[in-house]
C-alpha cells in the first residue's frame, strides 16, 4: 500500500506549530511507516504535489501566502488550518489596528534599534496585504486543530484519526485557543 | 407540588417570580450564559442562554419561571444555536486569545471549549476600538469587550456609581465611561469596586496580576465553564479575583 502523502507549510505563522508537530517524538517513528512528507519545512520540497493531507500554519499577510495557500487548496485532498493564526489571524492580526504604511515605518525607519533606516522593496519580496486574514476567508477549510500552539498529542490524535479513516476528533480537554 | 416546572424532563423547584436560569442555577443545572450574574438586574443581551419553552425560543435569564413549564436546555439544536451565537461574538471584536491576558480566566473562550467552538466561522470584523490605560489600577481594553454590560450593572446597582454605560447600537455599541474626559482614570471607579473585577472576559483588567497563575493552571483551564458555574455559589461581594 502506498503512503499517505503530507504536505506542511508556515504562512503568516512563527512555525511554532511545525515545532509542536515534531513534539509527537518518537511517534514520529510509528508515523513515518504510513506517511511520506512532500512540500514541507522538514523536506525543504518548494512545490506542493497531489497530496491526502495538507496541514497549513499561519494566516494569511501577503500576496505569497495567498498564493501558496491556493496551491495547498488545490493539491490536497484535506486541508487542515492548524493554529491561531490560521483559524482567526492570530498574533499577526493584532496589525489590522494600523495601516501598513504604518507598520513598515514602525518596523523600518522609526523603530528602536533601526539601523540604516529604509523600507525594503526588492521587487523579490511579496506584497503585503491591506490586513491579516484567516485561511478560511480565502479557501475551504476542512478541518481546524486550534491552540497557540496545538499540543503535539492534537497532532497525533488528528493523524491517527485520519490514518484509521475516521471523522478527526479531539476531547474537550484538549481543545484550547491559547 | 405547584411551584415546579421541567428542563430537559427533570423536574426542578422555583420560587415565584424566580427567572428559569436562576432556578436551574440553583438546582445544579447548568445554561449557558455571559451576561448574567445572579442578584443583578438581568440583562437578556448576549442570547446564550436561549432555551425553547414549551416550544418557543426565550432567554432563560429573563423569562420567569411558571408552574408545569417544559424548558428544553441541553440539546444538540440549541447547542449549535449558542455556537453560532458564540462565533459572531469572536468575529465581532478582537478575541486573540493567544494575546489576551485572560485567557483560561474567560468565560467567552471557555464556553467555546463547552461547545466545541474551533473556528470563528464567518469572516471577522477586525474592528478598531479604543484602548483605555489611563487608570492606575484598571484596564480598559475594548477590543475584547463583548458589551454584555455586566459591568454597567455592577457598577450602578452594587458599588452605588455610575461608572460605565453602552453607547450606540447595534455592531457599533461601545462601552463609554462616565467621566468629564471619557477616561477611566478621572471616573471614580476604584480597585475593589465589583464592575472592576465582572468583566467576563478580558475588557476590564485589574492591572499589575496578570501573570499571577499561568497559562495551563487557571479556572478553565482545569474545570469546563458549566462545572464551576454550577459547583461555585455565586456571590455579590466583591470576590477575589481568580489571579489573586
Amino acid at each position: 500500500m502506498s503512503k499517505i502523502r503530507i504536505a506542511t507549510t508556515s504562512l503568516a505563522g512563527c512555525f511554532g506549530c511545525h515545532m509542536s508537530f515534531l513534539d509527537m517524538d518518537e511517534r514520529l517513528v510509528g508515523l513515518l511507516e504510513h506517511v511520506e512528507f512532500n512540500r514541507s519545512p522538514l523536506t525543504d520540497i518548494k512545490h506542493c504535489g497531489p497530496c491526502d493531507i495538507g496541514l497549513v500554519e499561519g494566516g494569511l499577510c501577503n500576496a505569497e501566502n495567498v498564493h501558496v495557500l491556493r496551491e495547498f487548496r488545490q493539491q490536497c485532498k484535506i486541508l487542515i488550518a492548524v493554529g491561531a493564526c490560521a483559524i482567526n489571524g492570530g498574533v499577526p492580526a493584532m496589525r489590522n489596528h494600523y495601516e501598513v504604511q504604518e507598520c513598515l515605518e514602525e518596523a523600518f525607519l522609526h523603530g528602536v534599534g533601526v539601523d540604516n533606516p529604509m523600507i525594503p522593496s526588492d521587487p523579490e519580496l511579496p506584497l503585503l496585504l491591506s490586513k491579516v486574514h484567516p485561511l478560511h476567508e480565502v479557501v475551504r477549510v476542512d478541518y481546524y486543530l486550534p491552540g497557540c500552539p496545538p499540543p503535539g498529542d492534537a497532532f497525533f490524535t488528528i493523524l491517527s484519526d485520519l490514518l484509521a479513516g475516521k471523522e478527526p476528533s479531539l476531547p474537550k480537554a484538549m481543545l484550547h485557543y491559547d | 407540588m405547584s411551584n415546579m416546572f421541567f428542563i430537559d424532563g427533570q423536574e426542578i423547584a422555583f420560587t415565584p417570580g424566580q427567572t428559569i436560569m436562576d432556578a436551574a442555577l440553583a438546582a445544579g443545572i447548568y445554561i449557558p450564559h455571559l451576561c448574567h450574574k445572579p442578584g443583578l438586574t438581568p440583562q437578556g443581551s448576549c442570547k446564550l442562554c436561549t432555551v425553547d419553552v414549551d416550544g418557543r425560543s426565550a432567554s432563560a435569564c429573563t423569562l420567569p419561571a411558571t408552574a408545569g413549564m417544559k424548558v428544553d436546555n441541553n440539546t444538540p439544536a440549541l447547542q449549535e444555536v449558542r455556537k453560532t451565537l458564540l462565533q459572531m461574538l469572536f468575529v465581532e471584536g478582537n478575541h486573540l486569545c493567544p494575546t489576551c491576558l485572560k485567557s483560561g480566566d474567560c468565560t467567552l473562550q471557555a464556553l467555546g471549549y463547552h461547545l466545541g467552538m474551533l473556528d470563528g466561522h464567518f469572516p471577522p470584523f477586525y474592528p478598531l476600538r479604543e484602548v483605555d490605560a489611563s487608570h492606575p489600577d484598571v484596564l480598559l481594553d475594548r477590543d475584547r469587550c463583548i458589551v454584555c454590560a455586566l459591568c454597567v450593572r455592577a457598577s450602578r446597582e452594587v458599588d452605588g456609581k455610575n461608572v460605565f454605560a453602552i453607547g450606540r447600537r447595534g455592531a457599533n455599541a461601545r462601552l463609554i465611561v462616565n467621566s468629564p474626559s471619557g477616561k477611566l482614570g478621572d471616573s471614580d471607579l476604584a480597585a475593589d469596586d465589583l464592575a472592576a473585577h465582572i468583566c467576563p472576559v478580558g475588557a476590564i483588567m485589574p492591572k499589575n496580576h496578570g501573570f499571577e497563575v499561568p497559562i495551563g493552571r487557571r479556572t478553565f483551564d482545569l474545570h469546563s465553564v458549566a462545572e464551576s458555574d454550577v459547583a461555585t455559589p455565586v456571590t455579590l461581594k466583591k470576590t477575589e479575583h481568580h489571579d489573586e
